[in-house]
């Protein structure tokens, strides 16, 4: 099995260590990675503000860079959901059926981690060893624009030594929201604020999801109020190992 | 009498502050977000269980968004037939293009009735055009006859909730507004006394005004019916009771046929109370000597409306039927209330109407006023796709933005557009990451944590610390790793 690696511009410049376990994990699951260095950005920054002829060119960007790719792996729930549900709309307001056509050939072989690894690869236990207490965050877009379901629930379950706590009132926003945190900072830390508050209740030491995004939103405020947990991607919990874990303390 | 001499309300959105700005007193009064949060608790789980218990409920939203997805597409003919099967039964049917004109026409309407008086049904859309402050400055009397609605007009407050208009006022600040208002002495705040004193208040208006204005939930084109749905009965009242019934719709509320109310008045009970069915249903059909009102009116207005059926994809805003469950499940407005929405439509769904009914001149933070994370969409009835418009709108203030001088200083602006640069030949993003890396470092503490930013970074570390950059991006780390001088950087 063959897949490209698209990590997303803020994990590539903030969070190496996610795409380094999403390396880890996939390679110790024999799967071949390929990595373009000209990617850059998914556009959804972009689009999501309005500034959608800037999105456009970095969606073409993207269809032209990963047309050719037998899979497309991407460790961020809310860029995967930019491509899925707004590529084809602005491909349409350029008025380009060549590009709209190559990017619906294109869309089923687009994967977020959680579903490269069960609906592609077919597994459930990646033979993962993370001996803590962990809760998990379903960020908006894996649960609805992604309708990620069980997936990752089921990877978590395998872990070994991992003890999940369940997180109350799940399906409720962190607040993050992308330029909505800065553009509306106080509204955003008022909903950062209760979510945070079911977050600790938790008593777990680490919170995980499947989008850097939400974690860089909560783990923000968890350093800030000294709160003794910290945030942790899902491919880093993936990638952890018995044998990892003892060749790090040795 | 002009509409300039109106006077402005607080609930504005020509003159209401931008969004954040509005929010904030509220993020600051703990009654506040308490009594919004505990409101919305309450509907929401009893929708969620209404909605779990009807195993066809994705059916039932597919059909009631294509009856009112083709009631628009159609929008024209079935106004027409409306007005002529209204007019047939007895109705007689006015078009307003605009609030003003509106406005004028209930005005001329009470005048030839020589009403002082009037009593009113709930109605948004008669809050929309500021149809109570313009009566009033013309001398007539206008009562609310709905609890939440007499609460508000007794307190001097504002909507913040479409179906729950007092939704942010509890229930010992509405004995005290009671008491106050109503001259009653230890009054009890315990719903049954509560409620005691406003069916006192109620009963003599009642039967002393014979002139009432209305809204409606639904029109009937095929029968020129007019349909309310209601919780109290107060609405019962002002249809049958008065002489003069005038009823104030937006053009959207066409349904086609009788038989869609099938659809939608389970979709509509569900979605917005948690009931199975409404308490009371009114449908009436023009007037019927020696039974209700005899003299009826309809007044239909547009007030943007058909510029917003105009463009494809907004075009679905239209098909709401104000429900309110987009705001029940926002978390913005859980933490916000309606009144920072500087509209009578708050929420989410205030979020997409509100601009466009304002043609994109005013209301401009309000499609930024979301985090886009699709509560809103999961739980619409007709399923309105509220992030997707949200979206374009935004798209629309940018593009408006691009021309103006102001730009130049709005660092949100810049930053986008250089980040759109940046991002579009990956040496240039590598550069900026360099660069972002040595920019940074005076604000990295020691821990490698970035605890204070400027300008509109600030924004972000008020709350919330930001990790510094890390020494070695996930490219960088790949190219090396290919030298095999790869090294784990944690």
């Amino acid at each position: 099995m063959r897949a490209s690696l698209f990590i997303t511009c803020y994990n590539d410049t903030l969070f190496p260590e996610t795409g380094r376990a999403v390396v880890a994990l996939l390679e110790r699951l024999g799967v071949a990675l390929d990595f373009h260095p000209q990617q850059t950005c998914c556009g959804q920054m972009h689009a999501n503000t309005g500034f959608h002829p800037e999105a456009i060119s970095l969606a073409q960007r993207f269809v032209r860079l990963y047309q050719d790719a037998e899979a497309i792996v991407i460790p961020s729930s809310s860029c995967v959901a930019m491509i899925r549900e707004q590529y084809a709309g602005l491909f349409e307001e350029l008025g380009d059926t060549g590009l709209r056509q190559a990017c619906a050939a294109l869309l089923p072989r687009v994967f977020e981690l959680s579903e490269f690894l069960i609906d592609k690869l077919g597994v459930d236990d990646v033979g993962a060893y993370f001996p803590h207490r962990v809760t998990y965050h379903a960020s908006c877009h894996g649960l609805r624009a992604l309708a990620l379901g069980d997936r990752p629930g089921r990877l978590l379950a395998k872990v070994r030594g991992l003890d999940l706590v369940p997180l109350a009132n799940l399906d409720r926003c962190c607040g993050f929201g992308g330029t909505f945190a800065v553009k509306n900072g106080e509204v955003s830390s008022a909903m950062l604020a209760e979510k945070l508050r079911d977050v600790t209740a938790t008593g777990a030491e680490y919170c995980t999801a499947l989008d850097n995004s939400c974690l860089m939103h909560l783990g923000g405020a968890l350093h800030r109020q000294f709160a003794g947990m910290k945030t942790i991607h899902l491919a880093e919990i993936l990638a952890s190992t018995e044998t990892l874990r003892a060749e790090a303390r040795s | 009498m002009n509409a300039a001499a109106a006077p402005h309300p607080v609930l504005d959105p020509a003159h209401a502050p931008p969004f954040p700005v509005a929010a904030l007193p509220v993020l600051r009064n703990p009654q506040l977000r308490k009594n919004v949060a505990h409101a919305i608790d309450v509907i929401q789980a009893k929708r969620a269980r209404l909605v779990e218990e009807k195993t066809d409920w994705q059916a039932l939203r597919s059909a009631a968004a294509a009856i009112r997805a083709h009631a628009l597409e159609n929008l024209g003919a079935y106004l027409e037939l409306f007005e002529a099967r209204c007019t047939a039964a007895g109705g007689q049917v006015h078009w307003a293009s605009d609030a003003a004109e509106a406005r004028q026409i209930v005005l001329d309407l009470l005048r030839q009735e020589n009403a002082a008086e009037v009593i009113k049904i709930k109605s948004m859309t008669s809050a929309e055009i500021q149809l109570n402050p313009f009566l009033e400055s013309a001398g007539i009397e206008v009562f609310e006859t709905d609890l939440a609605e007499i609460i508000l007009q007794l307190g001097e407050d504002e909507p913040s909730h479409i179906v729950v208009p007092a939704l942010h006022v509890n229930r010992s600040q509405v004995r005290e507004i009671f008491a106050r208002r109503m001259g009653i002495e230890n009054l009890s705040d315990n719903p049954q006394a509560l409620t005691a004193a406003a069916r006192n208040y109620l009963r003599e208006k009642f039967l002393r005004i014979p002139t009432a204005i209305g809204g409606a939930n639904f029109l009937i084109a095929e029968t020129g019916s007019v349909a309310v749905v209601e919780s109290e009965g107060n609405g019962r009242m002002c249809l049958t009771l008065p002489r003069t019934l005038i009823t104030l719709a937006g053009i959207e509320k066409i349904l086609p046929r009788y038989q869609d109310l099938e659809v939608m008045l389970q979709v509509l009970a569900r979605s917005a109370t948690g009931e199975r069915m409404n308490p009371y249903t009114s449908l009436w059909t023009g007037v019927r000597a020696g039974d209700g009102p005899e003299r009826f009116h309809v007044v239909l207005l547009d007030n943007g409306r058909s510029r917003i059926l105009a463009r494809k994809n907004e075009r679905q805003t239209l098909r709401c039927i104000r429900c309110a469950a987009c705001m029940n499940a926002c978390p913005v407005y859980r933490q916000t209330g309606g009144h920072a929405y500087g509209s009578v439509y708050p929420g989410p769904i205030g979020a997409i109407l509100t601009p466009q009914l304002m043609q994109m001149r005013h209301a401009q933070s309000l499609p930024y006023a979301s985090s886009l994370c699709g509560a809103c969409f999961e739980v619409c009835p007709v399923k309105i796709n509220i992030p997707e418009v949200l979206i374009d709108l935004r798209a629309v203030v940018t593009d408006q933005e691009r021309l103006r001088i102001k730009r130049l200083f709005d660092p949100m602006y810049l930053g986008l557009r250089v980040a759109a640069l940046v991002f579009s030949r990956a040496w240039l993003f590598h550069a900026a990451q360099r660069m972002a890396r040595i920019g940074l470092r005076p604000f990295t503490k020691k821990d490698g944590w970035i605890h204070a930013l400027p300008s509109i970074g600030a924004e972000w570390t008020q709350t919330r610390d930001l990790r510094g950059l890390p020494k070695q991006t996930f490219h960088a780390w790949w190219a090396s790793r290919g030298k095999g001088v790869a090294r784990e950087n944690r």
